[in-house]
């Protein structure tokens, strides 16, 4: 058995025993998976929201609400319109980059393990990734998308103006909180916020900036399980809604 | 063989060593205008000082304003048993302080007072909160702060070269051989002034808490050079070392957590400090607590392993992990024991040495001309026993002090040379471990002495056993006489590196032997079964060491005063006797 | 798990023999006792076997970081990895790093992380510091234990380089003259991050220093011993200063530059090359 001690060139050249495999390929299946879904559903451009018995559930896919806020109406799949914020936060995320560098890219498969030869490796110095540092600017539109998401759960709230609850109103509300966690917990937030100083603690301000700095990191720790947790509550809040608004089934709620 | 080139190189200063004091004494000599060179026998900043937890004792008096020099050298001496160098511990409390706040300049971080000015924390035989710290690292902390001014000094660094030899021209000495290690490639440096910064020799003990390279190099070549040494039976064993799994064992269990309130107890469960010492318990000197776990042993109350027990699973489980990370992490990742929920077993292990090489204290200059001694390779500062937090500040003081009287000396020299005969002998001397007719493996040379300093000249000594040991140290002086190497490349070869480290080993352990023989009293970290009080007569001497080979002395001399500290050690006395 | 769950008994270990022209995977067997670590089973089979195997070692304490190696493929400290911890019915694989050239057997060249850091320059103390805010007066510094906590993370770096031997632009692309590293990274974010440094290494990080090949794939992280928070911690935020610096259209408009009053460092002397 005779090895050279120089670098295995040979993709997925590895002494590793584990399968390393499994996670590389969990990621490719989910991602792509979310994103031809996504995809399909934004073409359809039909059962984006509940409306049977005055409720109004919007589903985060399709917000902000362009027809319903400012009567924008197209025969075109307009949610290409509102999609890039989110998905330009997502793709830009410093999560999801190590995420498809690693799956997609093969740019390593996975630690120690020989990634596909490349005749030259530029990271992301060049174009079009040198672009993944406009994360800021994506995080700065998420938060506007965050806001008409925390009003699209609090306007499902109301059923013909009158207050009611439901399992619609439930998923909303967890989904809207997951994304919350995932947006703000954003590493361009964690560094605008107060990691960019490099004292925290010279002025009053850079003291109120470091202990939101000090919450903003608690939520950046779990980035990765809230970009995952919060990927699936889309995807799940927009099947339910898909499902229930296509007459599948209907939304189980109570009004007073 | 005799074909090879000797690799050569010149400096003013030639510092040996590359721990903390080493480090120090290069920046100094450097900075005073001496071309510098470094040799390090493993890579830069892997020297021994990384394993420093606990602090550096300087008396900033940021958290107990009422501190000063004095107190800190009152503490030290009141420590040493009275037996240091005053001259050393006065400078030492004294300079401690611009020293911590030196390195601060250089970039190292510690941990902050709310007043932001550096945290100082209590520790064994300090009056006050003294030892600035940052965590559990503060020796990592230290050396790659040194380390990286060392870099971005003109400071030339020889990484992974050993020394095998002084080199001498008539009383002087001009430099030295040695051998590279990557390669075996042998090299000779001519300096005009050399300074040995090379550690204590934790390896002549199966169990201590030295890394490999701790192997007394630095004492065995100025014992060679003819430099006197100075107390070298006073070996620091910390009383908490791990004692299993046997990979292990003696790798060090830190004094926080007794100090976070760790309970020692033994196999029958009793808290057996009330005893030793039931005033100061768990928290007592580490001469009495290594002491008394070793008595339990001793007397059949020891744990499964060998060790007593010491216990934090009644402290919240949450607080023990923040407060004493690595030691979490050690146990469970080495030992397969969460500390949270059960007992760590626990044990003396060889930690420091006091004595060292005799050195002014206020350049590092020992008796041979153009040879310099600093940190733990020198002695005197600790006398016969050694605070916590003292060693670092040790390492800062007498480092600059030792460049700096180096560079001066240089400074004062004209050029030198060496002698080719000289070289030639160091030259045959390594090649006989490669080459020879000799037939003793070093390994086992190596694992016979730690037997017989572990059975003799350990924690307790008596008589009987010091002398037999003493014997049977003379027979492995014929063994290796006749060292060989297992293998005879050239190249990262570890038989030949321990070849001569065990001829250093096997030296400082005949120096410890007689030392504790000669020394009749029990006092600081020597204890004497046979004689268990002090002795006025050995409170006041020290016990110097010189010659060569079989012809060893050891002088009893008397401790030499200041007449301007008498008061402050007389007061401090008196306060001993009032309480 | 206690400590009845340690196991010894017989192991095989493959331990790569070789220097820089090649070499191979040797068999090794050895009786172990329980609780040995990987670097345990290497010194036994050099006291027993193999008396010129080179491997480089210093505390076994895990805290001087010379023991790095490649143990059943992934970057370990022999020190720190127990034996029972490792599959018992497959031979147990020990090769050096691979990012760095062999010296021989276990033992690699790590020489150029050293040339590395002589490039960067070291904590220079800005000009002018504020007295009784940011200096007192007997010259010891003033800062806050927050700034302290996020330096320290960083500075409990032992130098083990394994988040340099698992980087794959050093270890695949080998692009160790364009790449300073993870370790570098993490030791000038350190010197960035320090409220009283007067340097401005940002230009440094960004060009010499190749940030931007970074992908945070975080394998650096992963393997780091001390769990030092690498990429999070030290690389990210230096790309998020970096984009301040060049990148972000609103900052441009507004005139903002981060790392205002710091200067410029000398220009480096050299490019590190492997």
């Amino acid at each position: 058995m005779t090895t050279v001690a120089t670098p295995p060139r040979r993709f997925g050249a590895t002494m590793r025993r584990d399968r390393w495999w499994v996670q590389p390929v969990l990621v490719v299946t989910s991602l792509t998976l979310f994103g031809v879904y996504t995809i399909i559903h934004a073409i359809v451009s039909k059962y984006y929201a509940i409306t049977a018995g005055g409720a109004h559930l919007q589903s985060p896919m399709f917000s902000p609400d362009l027809p319903g806020i400012i009567q924008f109406h197209t025969s075109l799949p307009w949610a290409f319109l509102v999609l890039w914020a989110p998905l330009g936060l997502r793709s830009t995320c410093y999560y999801y980059r190590k995420s498809y560098y690693r799956s997609f890219f093969l740019a390593p498969p996975s630690c120690a393990v020989a990634g596909v030869a490349r005749r030259k490796y530029t990271g992301e110095t060049k174009f079009p990734l040198v672009l993944n540092n406009m994360h800021r600017v994506f995080f700065y539109f998420a938060v506007i998308v965050i806001g008409f998401l925390w009003y699209d759960a609090i306007r499902g709230l109301f059923y013909h103006g009158s207050f009611g609850i439901g399992v619609g109103n439930a998923i909303m509300f967890i989904n809207v909180f997951c994304l919350s966690a995932f947006t703000f917990g954003c590493n361009s937030w964690r560094h605008l916020i107060g990691g960019k100083l490099n004292c925290f603690s010279c002025t009053p301000t850079a003291q109120t900036r470091h202990s939101a700095w000090k919450k903003v990191s608690i939520l950046n720790g779990h980035h990765m399980q809230w970009a995952w947790i919060s990927m699936f509550t889309v995807w799940g809040t927009d099947v339910y809604i898909w499902l229930v608004s296509s007459g599948a089934f209907s939304d189980p709620h109570h009004v007073f | 063989m005799s074909e090879q080139r000797i690799e050569h190189h010149d400096y003013d200063v030639l510092v040996l060593g590359s721990g903390g004091s080493g480090l120090r004494a290069a920046i100094a000599a450097s900075e005073a205008g001496a071309r510098t060179g470094l040799v390090c026998k493993s890579l830069l900043g892997k020297a021994h000082t990384v394993m420093a937890e606990g602090g550096l004792a300087a008396s900033l008096g940021n958290v107990d304003p009422k501190d000063n020099w004095s107190t800190h050298f009152q503490d030290t001496m009141f420590g040493g048993k009275y037996l240091n160098n005053w001259r050393m511990a006065e400078l030492h409390a004294k300079e401690a302080p611009d020293r911590a706040r030196e390195l601060e300049h250089w970039g190292a971080v510690f941990d902050r007072t709310p007043q932001r000015t550096m945290s100082q924390r209590a520790f064994g035989g300090h009056t006050y909160r003294r030892l600035v710290h940052i965590g559990d690292r503060t020796g990592l902390e230290m050396i790659r702060t040194l380390h990286d001014r060392t870099v971005h000094s003109d400071v030339d660094v020889f990484m992974e070269t050993t020394v095998t030899r002084l080199i001498k021209d008539g009383e002087r000495v001009v430099g030295c051989f040695g051998y590279r290690r990557q390669t075996g490639e042998l090299c000779s440096f001519s300096a005009k002034a050399l300074v040995l910064a090379t550690g204590g020799s934790g390896r002549i003990y199966k169990i201590t808490s030295n890394s490999q390279d701790c192997t007394g190099d630095g004492y065995a070549l100025a014992y060679e050079a003819g430099a006197q040494l100075v107390d070298m039976e006073f070996v620091q064993f910390h009383p908490t070392g791990m004692v299993y799994p046997p990979g292990v064992a003696g790798l060090l269990v830190t004094e926080a957590v007794r100090g976070e309130g760790g309970i020692l107890r033994n196999a029958l469960g009793e808290r057996f400090m009330e005893r030793y010492d039931p005033k100061r318990m768990e928290l007592s000197t580490r001469d009495v607590v290594a002491r008394s776990i070793y008595t339990e042993v001793k007397e059949g109350r020891g744990t499964p392993h060998g060790g007593a027990y010491l216990d934090v699973s009644h402290l919240d489980a949450d607080y023990v992990k923040r407060k004493l990370p690595s030691m979490y992490d050690q146990f469970l990742e080495l030992a397969g024991v969460d500390i949270t929920k059960e007992p760590m077993q626990v044990g003396p292990t060889c930690h420091y040495f006091m004595g060292g090489v005799k050195v002014d204290a206020d350049n590092g200059a020992s008796r041979v001309p153009g040879l310099f001694a600093t940190g733990e390779c020198s002695g005197g500062m600790n006398g016969a026993n050694r605070l916590g937090g003292n060693s670092l500040g040790d390492l800062l003081v007498f480092g600059r002090r030792a460049g700096l009287g180096a560079a001066e000396a240089a400074n004062a020299s004209g050029p030198v040379s060496l002698p080719a005969e000289q070289v030639a002998e160091a030259r045959a001397e390594i090649e006989g471990f490669l080459h020879g007719s000799g037939n003793e493996n070093p390994f086992h040379v190596h694992r016979d002495l730690q037997k017989i300093m572990g059975d003799g000249v350990g924690i307790f000594r008596d008589k009987e056993g010091l002398s037999e040991a003493i014997g049977k140290l003379e027979e492995l002086d014929a063994r290796a006489a006749n060292l060989r190497a297992p293998s005879d490349r050239l190249d990262y070869n570890p038989g030949l590196q321990l070849c001569r480290e065990v001829k250093n080993m096997l030296t400082v352990s005949h120096m410890i032997a007689r030392g504790a023989l000669l020394r009749e009293e029990s006092r600081g970290a020597h204890s004497r079964l046979d004689h268990t009080g002090y002795s006025d007569y050995w409170g006041e001497h020290n016990i110097i060491i010189e010659g060569g080979g079989q012809d060893m002395s050891l002088t009893p001399t008397p401790v030499v005063k200041r007449d301007e500290l008498q008061e402050l050690v007389e007061a401090r006395k008196e306060a001993e006797k009032a309480s | 798990m206690s400590e009845t769950a340690m196991a010894g008994g017989p192991r095989r270990l493959q331990i790569w023999r070789g220097d820089l022209t090649g070499g191979e995977l040797v068999d090794y067997e050895l009786e172990t006792e329980p609780g040995m670590v990987v670097l345990d089973a290497v010194l036994e089979i050099q006291r027993s076997q193999a008396p010129d195997l080179a491997v480089r070692w210093n505390c076994k304490a895990a805290k001087c970081g010379s023991c790095s190696a490649e143990v059943n493929g992934r970057p370990r400290l022999m020190c720190k990895t127990r034996l029972d911890h490792l599959p018992a019915d497959q031979p147990i694989t020990v090769e050096p790093m691979r990012a760095f050239p062999p010296i021989r057997d276990l033992v690699t060249d790590v020489s150029w992380n050293y040339r590395v850091n002589k490039q960067i320059t070291p904590f220079t103390a800005r000009e002018n510091l504020k007295p009784g805010v940011e200096i007192n007066e007997k010259g010891e510094f003033l800062i806050d234990q927050a700034d302290t906590d996020r330096m320290s993370e960083f500075r409990k770096c032992i130098e083990c380089f394994m988040c340099q031997d698992v980087c794959h632009i050093l270890r695949d692309h080998r692009m160790h003259n364009r790449y300073y590293g993870p370790r570098f990274m993490m030791r000038m974010a350190s010197l960035d991050m320090h409220p009283l440094d007067g340097v401005d290494r940002l230009d440094q990080i960004a060009d010499e220093g190749g940030i931007g090949l970074c992908n945070i794939t975080k394998c650096c992280t992963e393997v780091c011993p001390e769990g030092i928070h690498i990429t999070d911690n030290a690389i990210i935020p230096m790309k998020e200063r970096i984009v301040d610096q060049r990148h972000d259209p609103l900052l441009k408009l507004l005139g903002r530059t981060p790392n205002k009053g710091r200067r410029k460092p000398p220009p480096r002397t050299e490019t590190p090359e492997l």
